[in-house]
């Protein structure tokens, strides 16, 4: 006898699903408008998911209802909000990056702004709900839709990128689904407070079974995150897909899936498991070293890039480590700070592409940039700004992440940690020096005038604009966001 | 002129912002006008300034971060003013001199640039905005070595950058930690230095943390065996490089010391006094035999910096008001005397392009005052009595004669080891007959050498026959600074070395 459910559409909570639905909403209605009329340009198809991603996020900062809806899987709490507003507003200022100079085969596609609106919506559910099903959706959702724009780049690489991204990726669901079962195995749920509950309840009972739930989690979760060593994908995918995607890659995805990673593994850390943290800190030594190892010995900027960003995410990751109020905070306030700055850096990038490589085998090889100071004075001052700033110079942007991140880990009581991450610092200062040496340096190669600044024009131009003052000016706005960062941390207890 | 400290911290770089639309050819004038004007501020700063007053004086505050305590905040005391005031000098003296050709626009304003870092080290009393000046005083003359250096400048800059750039990271850690000792202590965030001098810690809490600031700081000294980027850097460097950097840059840390490590850490200060002293002898000793060894004249100038440094660091850490004033003074005067060495090196390599002793001999021949000059600035280097040298080396030694006789005499050897490098080197380059019949023809000082060089020389002699306006209000300020420490060091036999160390000239 199966008992009557009785559904009440007010304790549905639709509101929490309004932001998702915009978005997707907003898809439809782009394909419906490709089936009426062909060959519009592409900046109307841009524009309509800006103004889609918009709406979006007025209906996430609007939202005041409950933070549970939709049968319980949906949680709209503090961190949420926040993550949503990161997500939408760096889509947005990515997807402008479509506007350059150069023709791209890609954005000549509706279904490509179509597919980008249908990847935020699976990230808005993955950061939106502690159920680890609606969380495998979401995370596939938004990765599908991922392979499927960085094929559409339609270069041999692209191809390779995308099929690589698409086998591990599918590993990595694997890994996720297993580790999901374990959980509900062990607890007989799949929403992680109440995998916690019971957890904590039963002392952590079938300890090995546990270990290996999180294990599969962790490389599941680790290979979205590109933690080491789930992390080898990286720099072939980012080669692969085009600077603009690169960098969102680089940002958007990971701090869906940091959300996620917080949440589950708060589990953990917030009763100090030894195993486990001690687990967590190997991966995160090791993904803020290893990389950096790597990326001494790249010949391509965007590769470099590629392992730098791997450091950047080891780097967040000691934050969940840490697990206190204050590294929390420090997440998002790092990943914002580090969304402008690689924004800024893959967007010089974009601005420097050209379709003819010129005789180099990488789109974008060190070389390419030698005596850029000469050539454009001011490019090369923007890009060494970005770079000095993902070194960790102050007073620039990242810096105050950085020092942020450092503190939290010194309060906790992880001095070692926080001596670990400096010198991993003064590591990464020498492969984003290697860059500033060609650039202003070294002496330009007169053959590639025809390769620099050719993707640029006055979108691109403004967009540089405004990420070089919230870099140099960051200083200023620190306070305020930190502000806004805490309020909604704090509000949902982490 | 309420806000002369933040006019005197930005006043360059908006010379820099607005220099990008100078054209080429005035860059020159425009960069020696704007250094000369922020001269004339700083020496109304200095007019200004109350002698009487031990402690900051036009002080500004402003809170940046306020959640973590973070605030833009200056001062300026005895012992930071006069350091101010010879990175305004230098700075301008080095514009003079300055014969380089190539990408002229980017040079000066680099070294504008690299002004602002260094006038904002010296004036920031808030650690967090200390550490941004500091670190990004890097960024500048990784640039000038690396972009009008000689051979492997990239080398030398790419080395110079991540030596320092590491050990000021572990630097930061340290100011981290004591950010969270204050909070633990106190309720509230913060990272004035005013405030953290509140702080009694215990002592193996201080002894790490002295460690912690010891790395950043030392590297920059450099101490040994922390000095081996700096001969690369001052070898491949263009001489406004090494000027700079021996005249300034290298003050950072040890004023670092002096700012930092003694009074927030009396009790590790007291305990790593002898350890520190025989770090300081062993750079004096080493390198001055080291710079016996060179060929390269501008090699033989860099080692002999890193033995002076020895000197001011053995100064300091007598933690007395004779050698930290002694060691204060000799700060001021190894600039003046090394830059102008850098400069008259540079002058010799304008003409000649090498720095190799065997390529010369007999210049005092061709070039009267040339030598003359060189004389005068090489007998400051070694400390002739009347020199401006000879006050900062005797005060350190006395200094530290309180502490440790013996060492004392082991570090006295700056002076003959200084006097044989230096002499050998005078002689094997001024002296003998003119060997080389290239060297026959070789032009005298002229013009704007001369202008950037004679004003050096007066105050090599002004300041070695009258100290006084230097060492008085240096010395209000360090008697103060010894009282904190007396103050604030929780271990009775740190309180009682302190007092014995100060009690230099009293009657017993």
């Amino acid at each position: 006898m199966v008992e009557q459910i009785t559904v009440n559409l007010a304790d549905l909570n639709i509101p929490s699903l309004l932001p998702m639905m915009v978005a997707i909403v907003g898809a439809l209605v782009i394909l419906c408008i490709d089936l009426v009329t062909k060959d519009l340009h592409k900046s109307f198809y841009l524009m309509l998911t800006i103004l889609v991603l918009i709406i979006d996020l007025g209906t996430i900062i609007g939202y005041t209802g409950a933070t549970r809806g939709f049968f319980d899987v949906m949680l709209v709490d503090g961190i949420a909000i926040l993550t949503q507003i990161i997500i939408l507003v760096s889509s947005a200022l990515f997807i402008l990056l479509t506007l350059s100079h150069q023709r791209f085969h890609e954005y000549r596609y509706p279904e490509y702004f179509a597919l980008f609106l249908f990847m935020v919506a699976g990230f808005q559910f993955m950061v939106a709900s502690d159920n680890l099903i609606l969380i495998f959706v979401g995370l596939e959702t938004a990765s599908m839709a991922l392979y499927t724009l960085i094929a559409m780049h339609n270069r041999s690489k692209s191809t390779e990128a995308a099929i690589k991204y698409f086998t591990m990726g599918a590993v990595a669901a694997g890994f996720i689904a297993f580790g999901s079962m374990i959980f509900y195995a062990l607890t007989g749920s799949i929403e992680l407070g109440q995998i916690s509950a019971s957890l904590v309840a039963s002392d952590f009972a079938n300890y090995p079974l546990v270990l290996l739930g999180v294990v599969f989690i962790l490389g599941g979760l680790g290979f979205k995150l590109s933690l080491v060593p789930f992390h080898t994908w990286v720099p072939d995918v980012y080669e692969g897909s085009s600077a603009a995607l690169a960098g969102y890659m680089s940002i958007v995805p990971k701090i869906a899936t940091f959300v996620v990673a917080l949440r589950f593994f708060e589990i953990f850390v917030s009763v100090d498991n030894q195993w486990i943290e001690m687990i967590l800190y190997i991966v995160v030594i090791l993904t803020m070293t290893i990389p950096n190892m790597a990326a001494l010995v790249q010949t391509d900027v965007k590769r470099m890039l590629a392992y730098s960003s791997v450091a950047h995410a080891g780097f967040v990751m000691g934050a969940i480590l840490v697990g206190t109020t204050q590294a929390t905070e420090g997440l998002f306030f790092y990943w914002v700070l580090f969304s402008f700055t690689n924004l800024g850096a893959f967007t010089m990038l974009w601005i420097n592409r050209s379709k003819d490589k010129h005789g180099y085998a990488t789109d974008h090889p060190f070389e390419k940039f030698s005596g850029l100071v000469k050539r454009s004075p001011a490019g090369a001052i923007i890009m060494g700004l970005f770079l000095l700033s993902l070194a960790g110079v102050p007073p620039f942007g990242l810096f105050w992440g950085k020092m942020f991140l450092l503190g939290a880990a010194v309060n906790a009581g992880y001095i070692i940690l926080a001596i670990i991450m400096a010198l991993n610092s003064a590591i990464a200062a020498y492969y984003y020096l290697k860059l500033i040496v060609y650039m202003f340096l070294k002496e330009p190669n007169p053959s590639d005038e025809t390769l620099l600044m050719k993707n640029a024009n006055s979108t691109l131009y403004t967009l540089v604009g405004v990420t070089v003052l919230l870099t140099l000016a960051s200083v200023l706005f620190i306070d305020p966001l930190l502000d806004m960062i805490s309020m909604y941390v704090q509000i949902s207890g982490y | 002129m309420e806000h002369i400290l933040s006019i005197l911290i930005f006043f360059p770089a908006f010379a820099v912002f607005l220099g990008f639309l100078v054209d080429k050819g005035a860059i020159r004038t425009y960069g020696i006008t704007v250094t000369a004007i922020e001269f004339f501020i700083s020496c109304y700063l200095w007019i200004s300034f109350d002698n009487t007053n031990p402690g900051m004086q036009f002080t500004e505050f402003i809170p940046l971060i306020s959640q973590y305590g973070i605030s833009y905040n200056l001062g300026i005391d005895g012992i930071s003013l006069f350091l101010v005031l010879m990175t305004t000098f230098m700075t301008m003296i080095s514009l003079i001199g300055l014969t380089e050709k190539r990408d002229l626009k980017n040079l000066v304003l680099t070294i504008l640039f690299l002004e602002m870092t260094m006038v904002g080290v010296f004036l920031a009393l808030d650690a967090i905005i200390f550490y941004v000046f500091w670190e990004l005083s890097l960024v500048p003359m990784l640039y000038i070595v690396g972009a009008w250096g000689g051979q492997r400048r990239i080398y030398a800059a790419i080395k110079f950058f991540l030596y320092t750039f590491t050990g000021s990271l572990v630097m930061l850690i340290g100011m981290l930690y004591l950010g969270y000792v204050y909070f633990q202590a106190t309720g509230n965030w913060s990272f004035s230095l005013l405030d953290w001098n509140m702080l009694m810690l215990p002592i193996d809490m201080q002894m790490w943390l002295f460690v912690a600031f010891f790395l950043g700081f030392a590297i920059k000294v450099p101490m040994v065996p922390f000095h081996t980027w700096l001969p690369y850097a001052h070898g491949q460097a263009p001489t406004i490089g090494s000027v700079i950097l021996a005249a300034i840059l290298l003050k950072m840390g040890t004023y670092g010391f002096i700012r930092f490590s003694l009074p927030l850490f009396p009790d590790a200060s007291v305990t790593l006094m002898i350890p520190m002293a025989i770090l300081a002898i062993i750079a004096i000793i080493y390198t001055a035999m080291v710079a016996y060894a060179q060929e390269d004249i501008k090699q033989v100038i860099a080692y002999s910096s890193v033995s002076h440094m020895g000197v001011i660091i053995l100064g300091i850490f007598a933690l007395n008001v004779e050698g930290i004033g002694g060691s204060l003074f000799l700060m001021i005067s190894h600039g003046i005397v090394s830059g102008a060495l850098f400069m008259l090196v540079g002058v010799i390599y304008d003409r000649r392009h090498t720095k190799m002793m065997s390529e010369f001999g007999g210049l005092a021949k061709v070039m009267p005052m040339y030598a003359t000059v060189f004389g005068i600035m090489l007998m400051a280097s070694v400390g002739l009595p009347l020199t401006i040298g000879f006050v900062g080396e005797f005060l350190s030694l006395l200094g530290f004669f309180a502490v440790s006789p013996m060492l004392t005499g082991l570090a006295g050897l700056t002076i003959i080891l200084g006097a044989v490098y230096m002499l050998v080197l005078y002689k094997k380059t001024f002296f003998g007959p003119i060997t080389n019949p290239i060297n026959e023809k070789l032009q005298d000082l002229k013009g704007r050498e001369l202008a950037a060089l004679i004003p050096l020389v007066l105050l090599v002699v002004y300041l070695g026959i009258h100290p006084k306006p230097i060492l008085e209000p240096v010395d209000n300020s360090v008697k103060q600074l010894v009282q904190v420490m007396y103050l604030k060091s929780v271990e009775p036999t740190s309180k009682a070395t302190i007092a014995s160390v100060n009690s230099i000239g009293e009657t017993k």
